[in-house]
């Protein structure tokens, strides 16, 4: 266990090193001077000579990078060059907006994808596996901004049950906080249900035919405990799995629908950054982006091998 | 070689019975019928689209902007422009399905090469595999917003973004199907009789693996038809006045007071696109599947 421990926070340190490296350089691949984009307004000579300095843009590449690492590890990112507000407040303030609505959407969209997928293994070839079959496709294939537009339209607008934008922080007003994030969440969740979905469906249909839960029956055990106590309990390592490797793909998801549904969290910065060409906040979306996807992946990966213990000794998820 | 050659059984029966069989298994299945016949039939609008478009998708109309479906002369209306919205939608869908294949091709190009080596030479496993970890840190939102910050915003820019986020799953399966591969008999034969590595993973590997290739690339098209669109959408894709699905239900949310309608029909072609794609996907995988009865 604690070689394997050992091995996968080596790998995902040396990743987090190369992503470094990556957005370093990506950000020196920036078209035009970088001292002239920090420098808005004034660009005097005397004005970007000093940008250069302050910014260590005059040293050596390799005296750079070690700089940019210092920096980043004390949550220094710089500046925004059109607020003029440090990245590091802009990021405290949106954060905590992205975190809720993706935890929201992981809880929704795992009730909703085991359920789902436990339902469409028991009752094979059934009008509910169908039903569940059918409606996960039509998850993994509708665009979910879509759906999230739709439902401004239709729900918020038309009938005035949810605001169709905005956010309280949850502080302030846990109630209407969550009515804020709720439709978002849905939303958002719905996509990850399909997904987790699937994964449920064909894993419970491999333990449902092992040998196991064939013992299991043969023993009297009650169906209802059957499927709980031994084939859902081993195919949950799948959705662990499954959250795991989507987490990407919902941060991607989280951008577009904190954009669609007006929530000030890390999605809409990055997107009003990217057009307002705000590179110290767009570098420092990318790297803490990348940064998160691979702590919070070792963090899956121990919580895996802790599930599966095979794991522990083969090294590889198979 | 083409994608669609069917791969040698690996049994040793003629490629032939192999092939049949999972086209028969594909007729026999009415929803892989029914989604070939929607694939078949956007793939041949999309191609055509140029010329069966009704109007030119730069025509401006201001005289009648707005125009609801079902307006004479303009069948899905006209948008904030007086543009025909039938003609952009027809073109949409054609780009769509461009950033689609580009984007699967570039993740077939990078990942296939890279999924053999990885699983058929163990020194470059680890190398890979953090390759690939890697690029996983990299959402492929992150990786546009990126791209687009470094090269500016377009449908080839997007599709190489959605393409690289892509090139992680193609090595996966691609590396897991060696490892499989690399230790039936057949190999170690090749490998007895003096073959190559080189030859082993052209002649024998890959040729083997282009069932789960091609599985992998069905599944794959309609995720980077929604991430176009997504990217669209947002601005950080194809750029207006091009007609694109995802830029026309950003107009429609601009516009939602005016003509919610306007968010209803690009959402269904996405829609529509992505299922067939999807449906297809998993009858071709049942049919490759030689378990079988597995659905």
């Amino acid at each position: 266990m604690a070689r394997y421990l050992l091995t996968r926070a080596w790998q995902s340190a040396l990743t987090l090193l190369l992503s470094t490296i990556v957005v370093f350089v990506g950000v020196r691949a920036l078209p035009g001077d970088p001292a002239l984009a920090l420098a808005g307004e004034d660009r005097s000579p005397e004005a970007l000579e000093a940008i250069r300095r302050h910014y260590g843009l005059d040293q050596p590449l390799p005296v750079q990078f070690a700089q940019y690492v210092e920096r980043m590890a004390q949550g220094d990112f710089g500046v925004s060059i059109r607020t003029g507000t440090p990245v590091s407040s802009m990021l405290t303030t949106a954060l905590p907006v992205t975190v809720e609505l993706s935890v929201l959407a992981i809880l929704i969209a795992a009730a909703l994808g085991v359920g789902a997928g436990v339902l469409a293994a028991v009752r094979r070839g059934r009008p509910a596996e169908w039903l569940a079959n059918g409606l996960a496709l039509i998850g993994l294939s509708v665009p979910h901004f879509w759906l999230g537009l739709l439902a401004i339209l239709y729900l918020s607008v038309a009938t005035g049950l949810f605001p169709a934008s905005g956010f309280v922080p949850i502080l302030e007003d846990p109630v209407d906080n969550l009515h804020h994030i709720v439709l978002p969440a849905v939303i958002l969740g719905t996509g990850l249900a399909a997904i987790i979905m699937r994964q449920t469906r064909s894993a419970m249909l491999d333990s449902l035919s092992s040998d196991y839960v064939r013992t299991a029956k043969a023993k009297g055990l009650r169906p209802r405990a059957v499927i709980t106590r031994h084939a859902l309990r081993n195919s949950l390592i799948v959705v662990v799995t499954v959250v795991g490797l989507q987490l990407g793909g919902l941060i991607s998801g989280a951008v577009v629908t904190e954009q669609i549904f007006g929530l000030p969290g890390f999605g809409k910065m990055t997107i009003d950054a990217v057009f307002q060409r705000d590179y110290p906040v767009i570098q420092a979306v990318v790297l803490l982006t990348a940064a998160a996807y691979i702590v919070i992946n070792f963090f899956v990966d121990l919580l895996y091998s802790v599930i599966d213990p095979r794991i522990r000794v083969t090294g590889d998820p198979a | 070689m083409s994608v669609l050659t069917v791969p040698m059984a690996e049994t040793g029966t003629a490629s032939i019975t192999r092939r049949t069989r999972v086209l028969r298994r594909l007729r026999r299945n009415p929803l892989a019928v029914v989604s070939f016949v929607v694939l078949a039939l956007a793939g041949v609008i999309a191609l055509l689209s140029p010329w069966l478009a009704p109007y030119s998708v730069d025509q401006t109309d201001f005289a009648r902007t707005f125009a609801p479906p079902g307006t004479a002369g303009h069948l899905l209306g006209t948008d904030d422009l007086g543009r025909d919205v039938l003609s952009r939608i027809m073109l949409g869908a054609r780009a769509s399905l461009q950033v689609g294949l580009l984007a699967v091709a570039t993740s077939l190009v990078i990942g296939v090469p890279l999924g053999l080596a990885a699983g058929y030479f163990r020194a470059w496993d680890a190398v890979i595999s953090r390759f690939t970890d890697l690029l996983l840190a990299f959402p492929f939102l992150i990786m546009a917003v990126g791209l687009a910050a470094i090269r500016g915003a377009s449908l080839g820019n997007a599709a190489v973004a959605i393409g690289i986020a892509q090139i992680p799953g193609v090595i996966r399966v691609v590396r897991s199907d060696t490892l499989r591969l690399k230790s039936l008999d057949f190999v170690a034969a090749a490998v007895v009789d003096g073959a190559s590595d080189l030859w082993v993973l052209a002649r024998h590997i890959l040729p083997n693996a282009t069932s789960v290739i091609l599985v992998q690339a069905t599944v794959a098209i309609p995720a980077a038809i929604l991430g176009e669109a997504v990217l669209s959408f947002l601005g950080l894709g194809i750029q207006p006045p091009a007609p694109s699905l995802g830029t026309m239900l950003a107009t429609a949310q601009q516009f939602a007071a005016r003509a919610p309608w306007a968010a209803v029909l690009p959402g269904v072609v996405i829609m529509g696109l992505a299922l067939a794609f999807n449906v297809f996907g998993d009858a071709l995988r049942d049919a490759l599947d030689p378990k079988g009865d597995r659905r």
